[in-house]
């Protein structure tokens, strides 16, 4: 789809975001093309989610279905969700198992690498019908996408010419990666789904964006958790600043410098569980958050010991979904696992943290939806997409900007 | 204890008619008092729940957990406003023994967002079990498992 749109980026750069990237469907079409359907690795499953062969799951990039299976030999399969030979969807379950996969309309079956393997009245009925002599079975394959596993995490691609994954995060976001995927084997510990009225960028804006942490989240702040005068660092990928981090260190709940302008900030409240916020470190170095969004449907979230992959899948230009799976490690003993399930009470539909992030999401789509032709200022920290030690930054999100313009042609 | 199930039958009844009213009338403050100290409370999707993921979208351990939860509705947390109301059916005390009572019943939990059409928000069932403290009964333990997977925007207030 290569229809011009009738619209201008801003002059001024990454430092303005112009209000129809939220809400035309032309520019929506041209995201699933170029941004799920491009060049890029999409967050598909974790392996734990098909630990045994025939394992499967449905799940969706972008907008598109798909069905992750573990095959009989073991591997990961990533495979669209679309019968090969009138486009009915094949797999009615959202998971399950499977010895292979018969599509119920005119039952052509398929084994779990996707290959197609019969085909009913393939001969025709006495003698009358059937396929034509040159018909192949081997013709018509599933569409399979191009798979990347690492640490237990897979990852899936509808360009077959994209480079290693390693190479796609480039070596500073691997780092961040490996440190919760460092080889243990992880554990499901549930998943959660939201739906939101929203545009599905301003998901990962909300990410890349440390400055509202310390002022929107009450809870955050007051407990010292996540504060603009914690230490932190906000850092890019080498290449293109489409993936990121925020990285950030635990600090007390005190007054200081910084809280004066945080209004909400409320040096007296205490909680009446002290225990649901007392995490036990586990991952080398000090950072006890670190938030890394991966391009184009990622967050990767560790807040203390809560351990969550978010999977953004979209509806259209002002709704996505966001699918969470908290996990932990197959060695957690009992009070590992107690610990995260506590503390899972930050995060998800109900999180005590990302309640405020969804409605105000929202609230931005509510508000910008209708303005088009308006632009949002992002001049925090400078105009610059480069790597920040400090919290008072959107520089990431101007970074993601820099990337999706090239992407989109924009 | 009382031998009568149909006095024990009211009981319950009326336990949960006045549990939801405080929720429905906005008195979330007055939440806790439903509960015994030791009480768990958590809301879970029906796909954790039959998959024996132990992940719950809301865990409260004890009364202090429900007193958090309570803070965090009404002093941290940002959020449009909205009207709550619960609908509930089949009530059905499944069995007593050594002083609890176990119970299930049917929930659904309307919800009107301002300028918007009234909602279902969320529906699903309660397995709950409940003991006689003071003069009266109180949740010791109570699960809201909720039927569908997708949870619209958020899940601010208790069920
Ligand atoms: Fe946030």
């Amino acid at each position: 789809m290569n229809e011009s749109l009738p619209y201008k980026w801003p002059e001024e750069g990454n430092s303005r975001i112009p209000y129809w990237v939220y809400s035309d469907p032309r520019v929506y079409e041209r995201e699933q093309e170029r941004v799920f359907g491009g060049a890029s690795y999409s967050f598909v499953a974790l392996e734990a989610d098909i630990p045994n062969p025939g394992d499967f799951k449905r799940t969706k990039i972008g907008d598109r279905p798909v069905v992750v299976v573990r095959d009989t030999d073991g591997g990961v399969n990533v495979l669209v969700n679309r019968c090969a030979h009138r486009g009915s969807r094949y797999c009615y379950r959202e998971h399950g198992n499977a010895k292979e996969f018969t599509c119920p309309y005119h039952q052509w079956t398929y084994d779990l690498t996707g290959a197609l393997i019969s085909v009913p009245f393939r001969r025709g009925v006495k003698k009358q019908g059937g396929m034509p002599d040159d018909f192949r079975l081997e013709d018509h394959h599933l569409e399979a996408l191009k798979c990347a596993l690492r640490g237990g995490v897979v990852f899936a691609s509808f360009d077959h010419t994209m480079p290693a994954f390693e190479d796609y995060l480039g070596p500073k976001m691997l780092g961040y990666f490996d440190r919760v995927f460092d080889g243990r084997e992880l554990s499901i510990l549930g998943y959660s789904r939201q739906r939101m009225r929203a545009n599905w960028k301003l998901m990962f804006e909300n990410l890349k964006d440390p400055y509202h942490a310390s002022l929107l989240h009450v809870f955050l702040v007051s407990f010292g958790l996540f504060r603009a005068d914690n230490p932190s660092q906000v850092q890019m990928d080498e290449k293109t600043g489409m993936h990121s981090v925020q990285v950030s260190r635990r600090g007390e709940q005190k007054a200081s410098e910084g809280t004066r302008e945080m209004r909400q900030f409320d040096q007296g409240l205490r909680l009446h569980n002290p225990e649901m916020l007392q995490p036990v470190p586990e991952f080398p170095g000090d950072a006890t958050v670190v938030m890394q969004t991966i391009w184009p449907n990622l967050i990767v979230q560790q807040q203390s010991n809560t351990l969550a992959m978010r999977q953004i899948q979209t509806l259209g230009p002002e709704v996505f979904e966001l699918h969470w799976t908290f996990f932990g490690y197959a060695d957690d003993d009992d009070g590992m696992t107690m610990r995260r399930l506590r503390q899972a009470n930050l995060m998800g539909p109900a999180g005590f943290v990302s309640i405020d992030d969804s409605e105000v999401m929202e609230a931005a789509q509510f508000g910008l939806g209708k303005y088009p032709d308006a632009e949002a200022v992002v001049e925090m920290g400078g105009r610059g997409v480069e790597d920040q030690d400090h919290m008072v930054t959107e520089s990431s999100i101007r970074a993601f900007y820099d990337h999706y313009r090239n992407v989109m042609g924009f | 204890m009382t031998d009568d199930p149909r006095l024990l039958r009211y009981e319950v009844e009326e336990l949960f008619f006045a549990y939801v009213e405080c929720l429905d009338e906005g008195e979330v403050e007055r939440w806790p008092d439903f509960f015994t100290d030791d009480c768990l409370y958590k809301i879970i999707s029906r796909e954790n729940f039959e998959r024996g993921l132990p992940l719950g979208a809301m865990l409260c351990e004890g009364k202090g957990g429900l007193k958090d939860r309570v803070v965090s509705v009404t002093t941290t947390s940002v959020y449009h406003d909205r009207a709550l109301r619960h609908l509930l059916s089949n009530i059905r005390v499944k069995g007593v023994a050594n002083g609890v009572i176990d119970v299930q019943a049917n929930y659904a939990v309307l919800e009107t967002l301002t300028n918007e059409f009234t909602t279902v928000f969320n529906a699903g069932k309660y397995l709950d079990k409940l003991v006689r403290e003071g003069d009266g009964l109180k949740f010791k333990e109570k699960l809201c498992v909720f039927d569908s997977v997708m949870v619209p925007t958020s899940l601010i207030f208790p069920i």
